[in-house]
């Protein structure tokens, strides 16, 4: 006979002072969200989250932990509040001429879930082939500069594993404790994958941090051609998953589900590779990316240092702007810090550019 | 509100065959592997497609599933110097709910020990004949280890927090009432202070949040390092690890080769800390099939890993050393414990077996082992050879 009581009926038997125990239909609990802010007290160089959603239903049912670190996480974000998105690259102002001296290249990633399955921390083998399956057939429909290829992380030659790092495509079993401890690893690598186009402008990463990750990137300066791709290659990969009655996971309130909150919204991280070695040294150059809204990371991505002045500049905010309010912020911005490092090579002062707060 | 789904029943929306993990790659005992030559994971070994689709309907009462048993194995194909289990118990009824691949992998395990098979515990320690006379020029130091779990309490891969602090209070208040020279202090991983870990660490007693991602994939890092404490004796020769791998870990120890002397303290202390949880009503998990009952299969019968740290330049060098180790049924380990590499010559020997053996049984074998390894040792010093040393297979 099968047993009915899970482990959280168990847990219950101790006081409330002891656990936190609360429950919901799929059986993600809330020692299942916090476990990895729990393992991880805290990072030397980002305010994590400390929390992560197991399912789409994750966000209604612990509303009253996950709402207030939304709100603290996303400036001030109300539950009340509704995100706008916008797909339309057409609405982005320029962003063709970022200067290729200065801009190494342009990228654009976000990640989608797939609904009507769990996600990354607690879901099973089953459904993460299921979801492996679903993308391989709708990648393989795509064609025209998009048509491409889907290589399995067990399944590829050396010769492939060798291209794809040499391309920065290949991803890895995470070692961050803050994922592992959320369970993202588990049986590793079975159902992981990469597909990318033939171009190599457009890639997705499957069942890693999230069901999808789609990035669409190329060296240079032509963010406009970077998120016209981005935004016409995720609606036709939104349309075939809608197709097989599994559209992605998305609210008015939330905007597009993802598994960490922070990437809750758009989930969208427009940035550049772009060499600023005398502003990245100038004293007001944090101030200037936060009035801007943007963020710096290495060239390595999270957790990384930059490497001769090169930087990985882009949106910080997710929830509460659409997708072209933000890739229209990093153009912006990235245009303006260029020409303030060229003032500074000048040895000209920059005081007078300084933007307001954004 | 009642909540008859569990995640184990959203899964079972998937067949067993999308849900059966991909083992080709795995060098285990769980997973089913033609060549069997070098295999590195039990688990592995044995779990099949048919099993696995009986299995994953089953829940023990606490809720763990098979998919919790074998995480660990799953996501460890294979290790490079020791066969791994793959597998690992969440609660006592882990090894009842779950036989049907757990027998097996403790058979394959535990040299051929049958589901019918009946487990001795003997920690009289008047039994043990010698042992307290191993040369000291050779014998550095000797060591007895053991587990215990605390009756009605699920295990370190499964348990909550309030278990493991429910655990913890038990623990350091039995050790409290300790007297004599097991008269000694608990201290809390996350209360010591920078002085006390120091020291800690000086006298090779602190234990760090686990890094092998065989313990961590089954989930014992998970909270760290909340409720986990260490506790020594005064004079710093018996000491308890509290909600490390296992709920207790218990350690007698000393320089030198009087491991009689320590095998003494290790009974007389267990025996005494086994009454104080009685008194409160708690026992320790022993069956007369498995033993003592431990969060790894490979810990099962007496948990009891007896050794020392033995110079042995000579004799490590033999091409006969592994041979002779199997023969008397010990097995070798670096300085550092498992999965680390001898230093200067220095090897950790230990008992090779955990089950189907008693606790004085396994001493005896070491304390024999070790006297004719040092002598073995000895003659190769003179040039002089060893072969009419050789010993039968225990």
């Amino acid at each position: 006979a099968m047993a009915k009581n899970c482990h959280n009926d168990y847990k219950m038997k101790f006081s409330v002072d002891d656990e936190f125990p609360d429950l919901s239909l799929i059986g993600f609990t809330v020692d299942d969200v916090i476990q990895t802010g729990v393992d991880n007290p805290g990072h030397p160089f980002i305010m994590t989250v400390g929390c992560v959603a197991g399912d789409e239903e994750s966000y209604e049912v612990f509303k009253e932990l996950l709402d207030p670190i939304i709100s603290d996480r996303h400036g001030g974000y109300k539950p009340t509040d509704k995100h706008k998105t916008d797909l339309n690259f057409e609405n982005l102002k320029g962003g063709d001429d970022l200067d290729p001296n200065y801009v190494l290249s342009s990228r654009v990633r976000t990640g989608r879930s797939i609904k009507g399955f769990t996600l990354p921390p607690h879901n099973s083998r089953g459904e993460r082939r299921g979801i492996q399956n679903l993308s391989i057939e709708a990648l393989a429909s795509l064609d025209g500069e998009f048509k491409g290829k889907y290589y399995p992380l067990d399944g590829m030659t050396d010769a492939e594993q060798d291209q794809l790092i040499n391309d920065h495509f290949l991803f890895d079993k995470p070692v961050s404790p803050l994922l592992t401890c959320a369970g993202m690893a588990r049986d590793w690598p079975d159902a992981r994958g990469i597909w990318h186009n033939d171009n190599k402008t457009f890639l997705v990463w499957v069942n890693e941090e999230d069901h999808l990750r789609v990035i669409s990137m190329q060296k240079g300066g032509n963010m406009k051609e970077v998120f016209r791709r981005f935004c016409v290659g995720l609606q036709k990969i939104e349309e075939i998953f809608k197709k097989h009655n599994h559209g992605f996971m998305w609210n008015e309130h939330l905007g597009y589900i993802l598994t960490c909150p922070s990437n809750l919204g758009t989930g969208l991280r427009g940035g550049v590779h772009v060499k600023l070695p005398k502003l990245s040294t100038h004293a007001k150059f944090e101030e200037i990316l936060t009035r801007l809204r943007l963020q710096k990371r290495g060239t390595g991505g999270v957790d990384t240092a930059s490497v001769g002045g090169v930087f990985d500049i882009s949106n910080a905010d997710r929830l509460g702007s659409s997708e072209v309010d933000q890739v229209q912020l990093v153009v912006d911005g990235v245009k303006l810090m260029v020409e303030m490092e060229k003032k500074l090579e000048k040895g000209e002062a920059i005081d007078g550019m300084i933007p307001a707060q954004k | 509100m009642p909540f008859g789904n569990t995640h184990n029943n959203w899964k079972l929306k998937y067949s067993s065959e999308d849900e059966y993990p991909d083992l080709s790659k795995h060098n285990n005992h769980m997973a089913k592997f033609p060549d069997l030559s070098k295999h590195h994971n039990h688990m592995a070994k044995v779990l099949t497609k048919d099993m696995y689709a009986r299995l994953r309907k089953r829940v023990t009462p606490s809720g763990f599933t098979i998919d919790n048993v074998i995480q660990t194995g799953v996501d460890n194909p294979g290790h490079p110097f020791i066969m791994t289990v793959g597998c690992v118990a969440g609660d006592e009824e882990t090894y009842e709910v779950f036989k049907e691949l757990l027998d097996p992998v403790i058979e394959d395990r535990h040299g051929g020990y049958k589901p019918t098979d009946k487990h001795k515990t003997d920690i009289n320690s008047d039994n043990l004949q010698g042992g307290d006379d191993l040369d000291p020029a050779y014998v550095l130091s000797s060591r007895v280890r053991t587990g215990r779990s605390v009756r009605g309490f699920t295990l370190p891969p499964h348990c909550s927090r309030g278990e493991r602090r429910a655990i913890e209070k038990m623990s350091s208040e039995a050790l409290d009432s300790l007297s004599g020279d097991l008269k000694g202090k608990y201290y809390a991983l996350k209360d010591m202070t920078d002085e006390e870990q120091q020291q800690l660490i000086d006298d090779h007693f602190l234990f760090d949040k686990p890094v092998s991602p065989l313990l961590l994939a089954s989930g014992m890092g998970r909270d760290w390092p909340d409720a986990r404490g260490i506790w020594h004796n005064n004079n710093k020769t018996f000491l308890v690890w509290v909600n490390e791998e296992d709920h207790l870990r218990v350690i007698s120890m000393q320089k030198g080769g009087n491991m009689k002397e320590v095998f003494a303290r290790f009974c007389t202390g267990l025996t005494k800390i086994e009454d104080l949880f009685k008194q409160h009503g708690h026992q320790f998990m022993w069956n007369e099939h498995l033993g003592y009952v431990l969060t790894c299969p490979s810990n099962l019968g007496t948990g009891l890993r007896a050794g020392v740290h033995v110079k042995l330049p000579n004799m490590s060098k033999n091409p006969q050393f592994e041979d002779v180790l199997k023969r008397l049924r010990l097995q070798k380990r670096g300085t550092g414990g498992v999965d680390t590499a001898a230093v200067g010559g220095v090897f950790d020997i230990s008992n090779a077996d955990r089950l189907g053996f008693s606790e004085v049984e396994l001493v005896q074998m070491v304390v024999d082992g070790i006297k004719l390894l040092i002598e073995m040792e000895k003659r190769l010093e003179k040039g002089q050879a060893i072969d009419d040393l050789i010993p039968e297979q225990k």
